[in-house]
This record gives C-alpha cells, sequence and structure tokens, in this order.
C-alpha cells in the first residue's frame, strides 16, 4: 500500500503532470505581466504626449529693448500717461531703421507681448527718475515670436499661410543673430491669472482657486463624512434602515459628478443665492461629491481595527463612546486620512460638477479668498483647449502637468501616510 | 491500527440527551460567602439557544474554573457575568445575574460601572498599542481614580507589581506594549484589568496563546490574585482547572452539568459525563 502512495508521485507520468502545472502557472504569469506591460505602455504614452507638448510652455521668449524713455513722451510728473507704444516702436526702429511706413511700425509693435508694453510702463511708474534716459531691459515676446522662437512655425510654408510674414521673420533672425532673444524660465506662469494672449496667461489664478476650493471641500466634507461614518459603523444598530442608508451611500459614490453639479446650481446658487463662480459653492459641491468617498473609506478603516482592542477598552470599563474616540478613531487615523487626501485628489480632478456652478468664467484677478470668483485648475485646462491660439496649446499640456503634478504630490502624501503610521496586528 | 473505542458526537448526544442543567437545591455548599450568583441563566443568539438556565453560586475570594467542550456555552456564560454580550446584535438573555445580591441587569444598573468591577481578561492577549504605562493608566485615567500624576504613578506601579511584571518592565515603561513577549502581554493585560481595583476578574482562557513557562507564571499569578479577587476562569486545559481553582464548574451543550470543589469533581466525578469528559473520552 506504502509502494503504491510513492509510486504515484514519482515516475514520468508524475513529472509530466509536474511540468504541466508549471507550464500552466507560467503562462499565467506572463498573462500578468502583459497586462502591468500595456498599462506601462499607455502610461509612457499619455505621459509623454503630454510632457513632449507641454514643456515649452513652461518656457518663454524674451527680447531686449533699448528704450529711451525721452521727455516728449513721458511726462515725468505723471509717468502712467505716456506714450509707450512710440517708445517701443522707437527703441525697434533702432534696430530696424527702414521701418518708417505705418505698416512697418505696426509690424514692429507686433513683435512684442502686451505685457511687454507693460513692462516698459512699469519701469518707469516705478521709477519716474528714468525721463530722459535710456535703459536696456528684457521683455516677452509677442505669442507669435515665442511660437516661431520655439519652432512652431513652419518657415518653409507659404507666407499667407503663416502667422508670421518674412519680414517679420527676418527682424526675428536679426534680433537672435545679435543676441537680443532669449528663452526664460516662465515663473510668470505660476503667478498669474488666466489671459487672452497665451504668453501672458498663468495658471496662477487657477492654482488658488483650486487651493481655495479643495480647503472648504475637506473642511466640509472631512468632519461629516467620519463622524457619519463612525455613527454607522460603531453605534447604529444593525437595523434594516441603516442597511438601506448604506447602499444609498454606496450608490451616491457612483453618480456622475454633473449630477451633483445641478444639485449645487440648484441649492446653492438658486435656492442660498451663494455667490456664482466662487470657490466656497465649487467647495461646497465638491464635498458633497466627496462625501460618500470619505464615508465609505473611513469604515473600511474602522473595520480594520480588530475587534480584540474594543473587548479590551471594553472589558475595563470604558464607554462605548470612550472605545471610540480613545482607541478606535486613532488607530483608524492613518488610514482614515489616507482616504481623504485620496477624495480630495478626485475633488482636485474634477471638472464637469464646476462647469454648471459658473467656474468656467474668463477669470483674469487671482482670487484672495473662498468668495472671490475663481477657476479651478482642471476647468482651466478646459478653458484652454478650447482655444484656438497655437500658444494655448502648450499651455494646456503644461497646466495638465502642473494638475499631475499635484495629483502625484497628494497620492505620495496618502502612501506616506499609510506605510509610516498604520498600526498593524 | 490501535483500536480506539470512540465516541461519536450522536451517541454522546443520544446518552446524554437526559442531561439537565442542575438546580439550585442541588448546588453544593460553599464554604464563604457568594460573590455572583446566576439563576435560570437563559441566552439566545438570535433563535439559537445557547444557555439553557444555568444556576451557579461564584465564591468570593476563590477562583471558580469553567471547562467543557467547545461550544459548551462556558465563553458565553462567563461574559454574561459582567454583560459583554450585551454589545452582540441578536442576544436575548432572560434570568438574574448578581452581584453582592444586586442584579446586573437591572436598568439602574450601568454596564460600564459594572464592567469596573468585573473586569475581564482575555484568550488573546490584547494589549492597547501604546506604552506599557498607559495602557495599565488607561482605566484609572477614565475612571478618575487618580487625581494627580503621583497617584497614577502608584496605581501603575502597584499593578504591575501584583502581575508580577514590574521588575521586567520597570525601566521601559514607554515602550510599546505590543513589543513585548506574549506572555509579558498577558501579565500586563491583568495588570490593567487589577489596575482598576475591580471585585471580579473574570478570564477567558488566558493562557492558550502562551507558551508552558509564562502559562505558568500566570497560573502562579491567578493564585496571588485569590487573596483579594474574586476570579473566574474559562480553562480548555484540565490541569489548569486542577491547579488553579477551588471549586470547579463543568459545562454541556449549554447545560451546567456539575459543579463542586475541584478535589472532587477530578477525583470522584458526580456525573458519568463529567467523567468522560475529564478521562478524554469525549471533547
Amino acid at each position: 500500500m506504502a509502494d503504491t502512495t510513492f509510486a504515484i508521485h514519482s515516475g514520468p507520468a508524475a513529472q509530466a503532470r509536474l511540468r504541466k502545472r508549471y507550464a500552466r502557472e507560467r503562462r499565467f504569469k506572463l498573462m500578468c505581466l502583459a497586462a502591468l506591460g500595456v498599462a506601462a505602455i499607455f502610461l509612457v504614452v499619455l505621459i509623454g504626449s503630454i510632457v513632449s507638448r507641454g514643456w515649452s510652455g513652461f518656457l518663454v521668449t524674451q527680447m531686449e529693448l533699448t528704450v529711451t524713455y525721452s521727455p516728449e513722451m513721458v511726462d515725468a510728473s505723471n509717468p502712467a500717461d505716456g506714450n509707450f507704444r512710440m517708445i517701443v516702436v522707437e527703441a525697434l526702429q533702432k534696430e530696424f531703421p527702414e521701418a518708417t511706413d505705418h505698416s512697418s511700425m505696426r509690424a514692429l509693435l507686433g513683435l512684442v507681448s502686451n505685457g511687454g508694453f507693460l513692462a516698459v510702463r512699469n519701469a518707469v511708474v516705478d521709477d519716474p527718475s528714468l525721463v530722459g534716459q535710456t535703459v536696456t531691459m528684457w521683455v516677452s515676446a509677442a505669442s507669435d515670436i515665442d511660437m516661431l522662437n520655439k519652432g512652431y512655425v513652419d518657415r518653409t510654408a507659404p507666407e499667407e499661410l503663416r502667422r508670421v510674414d518674412d519680414q517679420t521673420m527676418a527682424w526675428v533672425d536679426k534680433l537672435e543673430a545679435d543676441g537680443r532673444i532669449r528663452t526664460g524660465f516662465n515663473w510668470d506662469f505660476f503667478t498669474t491669472g488666466d489671459s487672452r494672449e497665451p504668453e501672458l496667461a498663468g495658471i496662477g489664478g487657477a492654482i488658488l482657486g483650486s487651493f481655495w476650493m479643495l480647503l472648504v471641500t475637506f473642511l466640509v466634507s472631512f468632519p461629516t463624512g467620519v463622524a457619519a461614518a463612525v455613527y454607522l459603523e460603531e453605534f447604529a444598530p444593525k437595523r434594516r434602515w441603516v442597511d438601506i442608508i448604506e447602499v444609498n451611500i454606496n450608490n451616491l459614490a457612483a453618480v456622475p459628478s454633473i449630477v451633483f453639479g445641478l444639485l449645487g446650481l440648484a441649492v446653492f446658487l438658486n435656492l442660498m443665492h451663494l455667490p456664482r463662480s466662487a470657490p466656497l459653492v465649487g467647495g461646497l459641491t465638491l464635498a458633497l461629491m466627496t462625501l460618500p468617498t470619505i464615508i465609505i473609506t473611513t469604515r473600511a478603516a474602522l473595520k480594520g481595527v480588530p475587534p480584540s482592542i474594543r473587548e479590551a477598552a471594553l472589558g475595563i470599563g470604558a464607554s462605548p463612546v470612550q472605545v471610540v474616540s480613545h482607541h478606535v478613531l486613532p488607530l483608524a487615523l492613518p488610514r482614515l486620512l489616507t482616504g481623504a487626501i485620496i477624495g480630495m485628489a478626485q475633488a482636485l480632478g474634477e471638472t464637469a460638477p464646476l462647469l454648471m456652478i459658473g467656474m468656467v468664467a474668463f477669470i483674469v484677478d487671482l482670487p484672495s479668498g473662498p468668495l472671490d470668483a475663481a477657476t479651478a485648475l482642471p476647468v482651466q485646462i478646459f478653458l484652454w483647449a478650447d482655444s484656438p491660439e497655437r500658444g494655448f496649446v502648450e499651455k494646456t499640456s503644461a497646466a495638465i502637468m502642473v494638475l499631475l503634478g499635484f495629483l502625484v504630490v497628494m497620492n505620495g502624501i496618502a502612501v506616506f501616510l499609510r506605510q509610516r503610521f498604520e498600526v498593524r496586528w | 491500527m490501535v483500536a480506539v473505542t470512540e465516541i461519536t458526537a450522536s451517541e454522546r448526544d443520544a446518552s446524554h440527551a437526559d442531561a439537565v442543567t442542575i438546580p439550585v437545591d442541588r448546588l453544593p455548599e460553599l464554604g464563604g460567602p457568594v460573590k455572583m450568583q446566576t439563576r435560570d441563566l437563559k441566552l439566545w443568539y438570535s433563535d439559537k439557544q445557547a444557555l439553557a438556565g444555568i444556576n451557579l453560586d461564584v465564591p468570593e475570594r476563590q477562583v471558580t474554573a469553567f471547562i467543557g467542550p467547545s461550544g459548551c456555552g462556558k465563553t458565553t456564560f462567563l461574559k454574561c457575568l459582567n454583560r459583554m454580550n450585551d454589545t452582540i446584535e441578536g442576544v436575548r438573555i432572560e434570568g438574574d445575574v448578581t452581584l453582592d445580591g444586586t442584579d446586573v441587569y437591572d436598568r439602574s444598573v450601568d454596564p460600564v460601572q459594572l464592567r469596573a468591577r468585573v473586569g475581564m481578561v482575555f484568550q488573546k492577549p490584547n494589549p492597547f498599542p501604546k506604552s506599557i504605562y498607559d495602557n495599565v493608566a488607561y482605566g484609572p485615567r477614565i475612571h478618575g481614580l487618580a487625581t494627580n500624576r503621583g497617584d497614577l504613578d502608584a496605581i501603575v506601579e502597584s499593578s504591575l507589581q501584583r502581575a508580577g511584571l514590574w521588575n521586567e518592565v520597570k525601566d521601559r515603561l514607554g515602550e510599546m506594549a505590543t513589543g513585548m513577549s506574549g506572555g509579558q502581554q498577558q501579565r500586563l493585560c491583568i495588570a490593567r484589568t487589577i489596575a482598576v481595583s475591580p471585585e471580579v476578574i473574570l478570564m477567558d482562557e488566558p493562557c492558550s496563546a502562551l507558551d508552558p513557562i509564562s502559562t505558568a507564571r500566570v497560573e502562579e499569578l491567578i493564585d496571588e490574585l485569590r487573596d483579594n479577587y474574586t476570579i473566574v476562569i474559562v480553562t480548555h486545559n484540565l490541569q489548569q482547572a486542577a491547579r488553579v481553582s477551588q471549586l470547579t464548574a463543568f459545562f454541556h451543550l449549554g447545560r451546567l452539568i456539575e459543579v463542586n470543589d475541584t478535589a472532587e469533581v477530578f477525583q470522584n466525578p458526580g456525573e458519568s459525563m463529567t467523567r468522560d469528559y475529564i478521562t478524554g473520552r469525549f471533547g
């Protein structure tokens, strides 16, 4: 009897079975690996296309001007009212003396961005003693010149199909040859608001808008969600109505976000008359959307605390509320915060509900609080993606990179919290 | 093949079907005062009856051991004594449980206060993931037993001393309790229970997760604690019941089959079922 048992697991038949089993396991592993590979390829293509299109959005083309603030153009007692367009034209005519007729002068003006004129003006407003003097300064170039410098203009195309005509191209080439054109990092991109001019448009306003919005979302949804989850998980009697609530919460988590936008529109704007386009309303709407996520993750975190800890506390006479507040909640906190951060990251990337409550407006000023009109990062991306100018294409991708950066940081913090502080049993 | 005459589950149930839980008039005479008493205690988990009218007197400052096969209701019965079953959904309890003559299931009794008087030590050591000091100090803190840090320090020290743990941990009170060995953790849980000055300590298989040396230490400890506390211990280890207890109660299928002086139960059991169990013929 012992012999047969032995023979079953040795010999050629057993070897063949073993080989077959290993082959099956290898195939399974390979399939898993292939799936991972496909996911990785998609990710690389996505990131690659965004980065290749958007990296130049962080750069800006500047040109050097030798500006003369002649007293005929600027009055030292009232420098803000000077004729700065003429000053810029004169500065450029020093480089290109042949451009004297009206259309050439218009073409010269087209080299410099509106922000460039503003920079020329601000310099003398800040320091009126410049009147009568000549200074050299770097000002930002117009968007078309920026595109030309970054190589997005096809120089071989026929002139009438090009955004930049032959003469302007010749001027730019001369400036470049003279070392009067440079490409710098566009710090203003992070500090300024939206603009009609792509070279001046920044995401500072959108970042601030998103910040105020997420602050409201967190302050509303975190305490509410945690309290609701604690009640449902720890105190609610296990009756039918709790089951009904649970089903509804899980349903809410799957409701399309645009529906929350409509709800926000109906309740916060039409009923409560809160200010339109304000981060407060956006935050409240996103809080509604984030609430189910926070409740579900909090309940999972509370379930993760072993019952032995509850028993231990009850066994020495802690009241049920003390059991929760002294033991269960503190132990669940790392996972709970992780869930909240992931919920916030979702809210940060949410666009649709914000379109419904008017956060899709063109807003140039930076919001200084949750009541100011503002837009949010994903909405800014949506707005720019809709703009026809070539300059906004790279801005769109650059803004996507900034948004992805924030998401990576938030999710990174979540992973860090989970690994660093989670108590394991 | 070794020939073993085993009693199958169906045979056993058939032969013991007539067994009834002990009526009040057949409870043994106790030498001392009664600390806790149950009369006709019945318990259902939803529709399933787990306790069938238990009558038992728990003597003061003695060790009472509950023995019996798995699922016989000893732990369920133990948890009735400090109302730990209250928190379980679907539990229905009938009958009386008294502590010093007061019904613990009376509306006027606060279960939180009751559990301070009737403490509990669990099967698996379950220290809080906090420092050793905070584990012991937690009970006195929530019950407001210490008015200042000095008092609290004194309670922590005396509790750890009574649990025989002081010399091992006095230099590392700030360390995480979860980093101690299993035996130390269980003695810490005992110290944590003692720290709130209970009158009764319920122990639910306190040594089942411990090695023999740690078990011996906990058993010594139980023997020492008997001077000050009434102890009720559930155990699967019959030798342990014989070693530490003065009174032994044998449970089977939700019924109390026999209760008597420990020596009497082990040497001269009154019921055939008890004899079968302690001689290893079933269970």
